[in-house]
């Protein structure tokens, strides 16, 4: 099962220990050699979920996860639904004692079932259960290939333990099975040909990226179809899709670009409907188109190729008029080649007068950033501006890597701020909003970027680290730099406006929303709890001039390749 | 998420009118007091989408401070919202709480130039 493992260039594997995997585990540490695969001790399989999923989202490919029977999985499940919204790879093997009369009597029961995968199978993508070892070797090659194939995403396999202790007998004649990659899926040429005419003709045309670029191919492939048009995009951030200090990133203007379109290239968007509706969520819920009257929709997107039916995670049907079901990094160039065959001069000088406009509007919405910046600059709690400026000002001229999401708790600030141009300078969120995923998906990643040198900087949300804090742990015991910036607006601050939304609503009290959804009384020392589990620690922070010796400090700690963590007081949003 | 866009164009013609009581009866200005709006702003939840200092959030709520918009327009979409902030009746927030409200965005301070904080002026976009 090992060789199986190496032979998948399987880094780590990211796990709690736990018996029902003991024998895979001793073999990985033994007959392995602890060495690709390394064993990366979690304290919780929650957070080994989320660490692989933050480090696919880096590597670009998957670490596997080890986990026990009915409790480990029930404990990872959530992480598994975060990385199967967010379509990351995602390996997990699972043990179990299949065979009854050859359970221990007592928590060898409790901690077997009979179809462990059903737990999780309405969002993996594949699950088996392997009945020998050659079984294993296949099924191991084929799991590993349908995470990689786009829609990527997680997979199960379950590994009996058994067959994990049991002698391989003589006579058994062992191989590995090769790994060939699929190609992606890449959309019908007739309608990519479609699609790009209507987007040569468009005289304002728009393009909006969400979970598209896979890897960095995927930036330099929009860059080139954003230029070739001279058209304005729009990254909604579930990947780094963009560089945000391109001119033709005008992500800050979605709302007015959105309603002036006249073509709208939707490229792998997580939810099409959200983006051309606006949605009042008052007691009578109401919704309106946002877009012009005529406007053209054109989507590419893998989702269409891989749909389940209970999670509700596919969001609403949006109407579209050119629907490629394909892979949208592996599209783009066919796209691209099919609109410049189409781009006659006339068009290529309507293209360049749109480039200057465009050009003008980008350096008044950059402008229009760091005026709004400055509101709430000497503000105590900080203001989410603040700490995303004095922190850019402390890691810019590194070779950085963001490892956290950043809206809605930080408002975006760091996507307005920052100069973005790397893919691996952005891994999106969560993709299920499942709370509990930042601080290990950050530290997954930081796992990834340290073969890189690179300095990992997580903006790391208060109730979210309290899910599974043991993440910090495992940082400092496996010595993975990253730096911790805790947004730490001592709530969960979401839930805050939730109750106090309901407040209003029934007109009986505005002033007690804090009553279980905020993290004071006492207030939490995350400094300390750093320091408790091995990590460097400083804070907590109130006085923004405070901030910049801070985070130099913590930066120094990290570059010497330990984790760090700056505790920060900030403003809500 | 609670996006108040259409508080935030309203906003936006409000920073350049300023603070504005005219409309406002005398009475109701006169004993507006902005110690009392700051408490009131953070226990009614006004600071949990637009900030403690009303510099409010792409993602949450408008800024609303400095220069609110004028006091006529600011109550009645405080009581009547068009987009997604709550609706805050006089059930739940008497007029005078309003105004003492009012009175403590009024008091906040313009802040300082993006141009004169030279981290910000770091970032500025080539011309």
């Amino acid at each position: 099962m090992v060789d199986v493992l190496k032979s998948l260039g399987i880094d780590y594997v990211c796990a709690n220990p736990g018996s029902s995997f003991r024998g895979l585990h001793e073999s990985v540490i033994n007959y392995g050699g602890n060495k690709s695969p390394e064993f990366i001790t979690c304290c919780h399989e929650e957070s080994a979920v989320g660490m692989a999923h933050g480090y696919a989202k880096i590597a670009g490919k998957p670490l596997a996860v080890f986990a026990h029977s009915t409790v480990g999985l029930q404990h990872a499940a959530m992480a598994i639904f975060n990385a199967y919204c967010d379509r990351v790879p995602v390996y997990v093997v699972l043990g179990n004692t299949i065979d009854a009369t050859m359970r221990r009597p007592g928590v060898e029961w409790d901690h077997s079932v009979m179809d462990a995968a059903a737990m999780v199978r309405d969002y993996t993508k594949w699950d088996d259960l392997p009945i020998s070892l050659a079984h294993f070797a296949e099924s191991a090659v084929r799991a590993y290939k349908i995470a990689m194939t786009p829609p990527t995403m997680p997979v199960l396999l379950v590994v009996d333990s058994d067959l994990q202790e049991r002698p391989v007998a003589e006579s058994e004649k062992l191989s590995v099975p090769r790994l060939v990659a699929a190609a992606p899926p890449q959309g019908d040429s007739g309608v990519v040909a479609e699609a790009a005419r209507l987007l040569v003709a468009a005289e304002n045309p728009l393009l909006i990226a969400d979970r598209l670029a896979r890897t960095p191919a995927g930036v330099a492939r929009l860059i080139e179809l954003a230029e070739t048009l001279q058209a304005p995009v729009i990254d909604q951030g579930g990947r780094m899709n963009f560089p945000s200090r391109h001119p033709l990133n005008h992500s800050g203007r979605a709302r007015e670009l959105v309603s002036n379109a006249d073509v709208i290239l939707g490229l792998e968007l997580t939810d099409f409907w959200g983006t051309i509706h606006s949605f009042r969520d008052q007691l009578r819920r109401t919704s309106r188109p946002t877009t012009a009257d005529g406007v053209k929709l054109i989507s590419v997107t893998v989702g269409d190729l891989f749909v389940k039916g209970n999670y509700q995670d596919l969001q609403r049907y949006p109407e579209v008029d050119v629907a490629i079901a394909a892979d949208g990094e592996t599209t783009l160039p066919a796209l691209t080649e099919a609109v410049k065959k189409l781009v006659t001069g006339d068009r290529e000088r309507v293209f360049a007068e749109r480039a200057k406009s465009l050009a003008v509007d980008h350096r008044d919405m950059t402008e229009q950033a760091l005026t709004d910046a400055t509101y709430g600059w000497h503000a105590s709690p900080i203001s989410t501006a603040r700490l995303s400026a004095e922190l850019w000002a402390q890691i810019k001229d590194k070779d950085w890597s963001l490892v956290s999401d950043v809206a809605p708790g930080m408002s975006n600030w760091p996507l307005r701020l920052w100069a973005f141009d790397k893919h691996y300078h952005f891994i999106g969120g969560a993709g299920g909003y499942g709370v509990g995923y930042g601080a290990p998906a950050a530290t997954g990643a930081a796992l990834a970027n340290r073969a890189h040198g690179r300095l990992s900087v997580n903006i790391q949300c208060d109730g979210d680290l309290l899910y599974a804090p043991g993440v910090l742990w495992t940082a400092a015991h496996h010595r993975i730099p990253v730096l911790n910036v805790m947004h730490n607006n001592r709530a969960y601050h979401q839930e805050v406006m939730h109750i106090q939304r309901m407040g209003n609503r029934h007109d009986r009290g505005v002033d007690r929303a804090g009553i279980g959804t905020t993290l004071r009384q006492p207030n939490i020392d995350f400094a300390k709890l750093a320091e408790s589990m091995g990590v460097y620690g400083e804070g907590p922070i109130t006085d923004a001039k405070d901030l910049a010796p801070a985070i130099r400090r913590a930066i120094e700690v990290v570059e010497r390749g330990e984790p760090a963590l700056v505790d920060v007081v900030t403003q809500p949003r | 998420m609670i996006a108040s866009r259409r508080l935030r164009s309203l906003a936006i013609v409000g920073v350049v009118s300023a603070c504005t009581w005219s409309q406002v009866t005398p009475s109701r200005s006169a004993t507006a007091d902005s110690a009392k709006g700051k408490q009131i702003y953070a226990n009614y939840g006004c600071y949990e989408c637009h900030g403690y200092q009303g510099q409010g959030s792409p993602l949450s709520g408008s800024r609303i401070a400095p220069g609110p918009l004028a006091f006529t327009a600011f109550e009645n979409y405080l009581r009547q919202p068009g987009g997604q902030m709550p609706p805050y009746t006089a059930r739940v927030l008497t007029d005078a709480e309003v105004t003492d409200i009012y009175a403590f965005l009024g008091s906040l301070p313009e802040p300082p130039d993006w141009k004169d904080i030279p981290i910000l002026r770091a970032e500025a976009p080539e011309k």
